[in-house]
């Protein structure tokens, strides 16, 4: 649908990904990717450096930091031709996330220090940012750093912290100007999650699995080397991120790979004798969901050829989650719908994942999916928080 | 008649509340639901002492004759706290099936034992291919020397694990779709030739996959090849009283989620005074208060013709289903981060939301049927 508006030269470099996936991607890690909404770091790593080994180890990054260099519809054409493959999904973390602030605002010490080590996937990041009285509310955070010699010593604590108990590093929001009000007075740290002080508390989430964190921080002492850019201006870092964590988090292609699925269910499950799919209540139902996600794929297309998402603009990106995370919704509750009631037995796989006992094949990691999935208007800005930034942008006020 | 309970089964609910809120809060349940505690027959005693499993039974056999709309005050009390006995399983589904189709000998032994809390009953019904049409029965009854014997498989079972009988929809004559040559055979849970692939469910309630291979039948509920329509009356029972049980699960995530707005802040104030929160919670509530009409219609029609109290009870799922569901996701919405996580009671409350619709037909189902009731009802002027 959408490569008639591509470059030829494009449509060359999708072909050429798709064959890089048909021969690198080990089937094993497909399947694992389908089953474990939760992907063990070890899969994740597997994949990556098959990725690092090929040059496309930092897919969005400039080619001078070890980055592939592509263009904005490359680095969307790689990752479409990821979700389609089943691709384990990256550890955005690093990628996406503190690397480029690394790399834009960091200096030479630390970009030497912190940059190989991402791109070749051999130290974790998770990310620092909500706290208990902080979510929506960014802004409200309350950890603290002092300044103690050459070190900052953190106090407070973190939540939601994805995959703390799998990283090497932590970037962190805290407060060193605790006069200044709310974004001014906030510094952005990078915290080696070895440091004394640090207790990691597991959440388990609604599907069972454990991805999300509490952190703890009982007097950790920062090396002041460790402080990107400057003191009390890490908000303008932390809105920078925001924008790339946005841009990433749209999911379009990987809610065209849950679509691809769902009809693969729909044609195995019956209704009276005949396929589900076949079933015109529920066709119609399947036909709905495919003008929503045609219409988010298309809308996608459109902001990307425009560039749309480059720049400060936010509101391609606010757009995109909102309604990325509506549709992927939609097609994560159809797969339920279309399950019928081998839907209800769910438990433990034993190995970090959950299964649907008796359910065909393809239902593989659906229910688990749905369930995980039911954080996707709340995580990287909830939907009613961004509605405010597109009402502010509609209103001017 | 007023379109609500009346004074005797405000009463009951009141007491039934009060002693959940007290024994059974979401702490009790959480170790019931990862076996830390036994819940079966713990508490499945105390619902028998408490007259609360004899409630609806009728008086001619040791029950208090309180019929669907009092099983229905109690499933919606069970469903605000979660409840993981078998109620619906066993008073709705067992004893009605019994009582529909069983022989009077059979609902003088059966029924006092179930209020009595000594016969824990499972209906096994859906089949891997049946998806919620309740003619399309696979698993054989055959008939041999000493009775009949079962040979099939049964999907998704309620309560099968700690059940004494399964009560079995199974095929004694015709062919796979056919609404004739359907009877229902009873099954002691641990007879010879029966084998269940246990699990819990997603709302954590214990469930099983179970397989017949030549099971020989306890007994069967009258004809062997008539019994849909008897099945058909009972499962529009149950379904009124699965409305309410939803009922119960929306009212209590409505509340959580009322009281957590009025405690999180941020941006310095209540999410309480965030306008968009406060109007999707009128939604919620609105959802709850029609859900609850067309559950209580259902539950006052139970015991009237057929076709009417099919309608309501069909009608009533529909909306439970899909008000239940939005209301679930929107419970967690509005809870953020704190709704995601396993701690808490409300994302178990939208697990139990969705095991409500999903049971015995969902929305879309029942849609489906309600669209064929009504479908023949108007005329060309």
């Amino acid at each position: 649908m959408i490569d008639a508006y591509l470059s030829p030269s494009d449509c060359a470099f999708r072909q050429e990904v798709k064959a890089f996936m048909r021969e690198h991607l080990p089937p094993r890690l497909a399947r694992q990717q389908r089953s474990h909404s939760h992907l063990p770091k070890e899969d994740v790593v597997a994949w990556h450096q098959i990725l690092h080994r090929h040059g496309w180890g930092a897919p969005s990054w400039p080619k001078e930091y070890g980055g592939t260099g592509w263009t904005p519809v490359q680095r969307f054409i790689f990752e479409d031709e990821c979700a389609l493959a089943d691709a384990p999904l990256l550890s955005m973390f690093g990628i996406n996330m503190v690397g480029p602030v690394i790399y834009t605002f960091g200096t030479e010490t630390q970009k030497q220090r912190f940059l190989p080590p991402i791109v070749g996937m051999t130290e974790h990041w998770c990310q620092g940012y909500s706290e208990p009285g902080a979510g929506s509310d960014l802004a409200g955070l309350r950890t603290r750093a002092e300044l103690d010699g050459d070190h900052y010593v953190v106090n407070g604590s973190k939540i939601w912290t994805s995959d703390a108990h799998k990283a090497d590093w932590m970037f962190c929001l805290v407060r060193t100007d605790p006069q200044a009000k709310q974004q001014k007075g906030i510094s952005f740290l990078l915290i080696d999650m070895k440091t004394p002080g640090i207790t990691v508390r597991p959440i388990i989430s609604i599907d069972g699995g454990h991805t999300l964190n509490e952190v703890f921080f009982d007097g950790v002492r920062v090396p002041c080397a460790n402080l990107v850019g400057e003191e009390n201006k890490g908000w303008t870092y932390a809105k920078f991120l925001l924008g790339h964590e946005r841009s990433a988090t749209p999911e379009v292609s990987r809610t065209k790979r849950r679509m691809v699925l769902l009809r693969e269910l729909a044609a195995t499950m019956q209704v009276n004798g005949q396929p589900l799919a076949e079933d015109p209540h529920f066709a119609l139902r399947l036909a709905g969901a495919q003008v929503e996600l045609d219409a988010l794929e298309l809308t996608n297309l459109r902001l990307l050829l425009d560039d749309a998402y480059e720049g400060d603009g936010m509101a391609a990106a606010s757009m995109m989650k909102l309604r990325g995370s509506e549709v992927m919704q939609l097609v994560t509750e159809l797969t339920l719908d279309a399950m019928g009631p081998g839907v209800m037995p769910y438990e433990p796989a034993g190995d970090g994942s959950s299964q649907t006992p008796g359910a065909p094949d393809c239902t593989l990691g659906r229910v688990e999916d749905y369930f995980l999935r039911r954080a996707a208007t709340i995580y990287a800005g909830s939907s009613e928080t961004q509605r405010n930034i597109l009402a502010k942008l509609i209103f001017g006020t | 008649m007023r379109l609500e309970f009346n004074e005797d089964q405000r009463a009951l609910q009141g007491s039934v509340q009060a002693w959940l809120g007290k024994e059974y809060p979401h702490a009790v349940w959480r170790e019931v639901a990862l076996g830390q505690r036994a819940g079966s027959p713990t508490f499945w005693n105390t619902f028998a002492q408490m007259g609360w499993l004899a409630a609806s039974l009728p008086v001619a056999h040791g029950g208090l004759g309180g019929g669907t709309a009092d099983a229905a005050v109690l499933a919606e009390c069970f469903g605000a706290a979660l409840v993981l006995e078998p109620f619906v399983s066993t008073v709705v589904l067992g004893a009605g099936l019994i009582q529909a189709s069983g022989s009077t000998e059979q609902q003088d032994e059966s029924l006092p034992q179930i209020g009595e809390g000594k016969l824990r009953i499972a209906f096994a019904q859906a089949e891997a291919n049946s998806r919620f049409a309740l003619n399309d029965v696979q698993t054989r009854a055959e008939r041999s020397a000493g009775g009949w014997t079962i040979t099939g498989e049964k999907i998704a079972v309620w309560d099968a694990p700690d059940a004494h009988w399964l009560i079995v929809l199974a095929r004694s004559a015709g062919s796979r779709f056919d609404s004739d040559g359907l009877g229902l055979f009873v099954v002691p849970r641990n007879a010879a030739s029966v084998s269940m692939q246990r699990f819990a469910m997603i709302d954590k309630r214990p469930g099983a996959h179970v397989k017949f291979d030549a099971a020989p039948a306890l007994a069967v509920l009258g004809d062997p090849g008539g019994a849909l329509p008897a099945v058909q009356r009972v499962v529009a029972q149950a379904l009124a009283v699965l409305a309410h049980e939803a009922c119960g699960a929306m009212q209590a995530a409505i509340s959580q989620t009322v009281t957590y707005l009025q405690q999180r802040k941020q941006f310095g104030q209540p999410l309480a005074d965030f306008q968009v929160l406060r109007h999707r919670t009128v939604d919620m509530r609105v959802q709850l208060e029609c859900s609850r009409s067309l559950a209580l219609h259902a539950a006052f029609c139970a015991a009237e013709d057929g076709a009417a109290a099919d309608r309501a009870a069909t009608a009533a799922k529909v909306q439970v289903g899909r008000a239940g569901r939005w209301i679930g996701h929107q419970a967690i919405q509005l809870h953020g981060g704190m709704g995601m996580t396993d701690e808490l009671a409300i994302g178990h409350v939208m697990k139990r939301l969705l095991m409500l619709d999903t049971f015995l037909g969902n929305a879309d189902h029942h849609q489906q049927r309600l669209a064929r009731i009504t479908a023949t009802q108007a005329t060309p002027s």
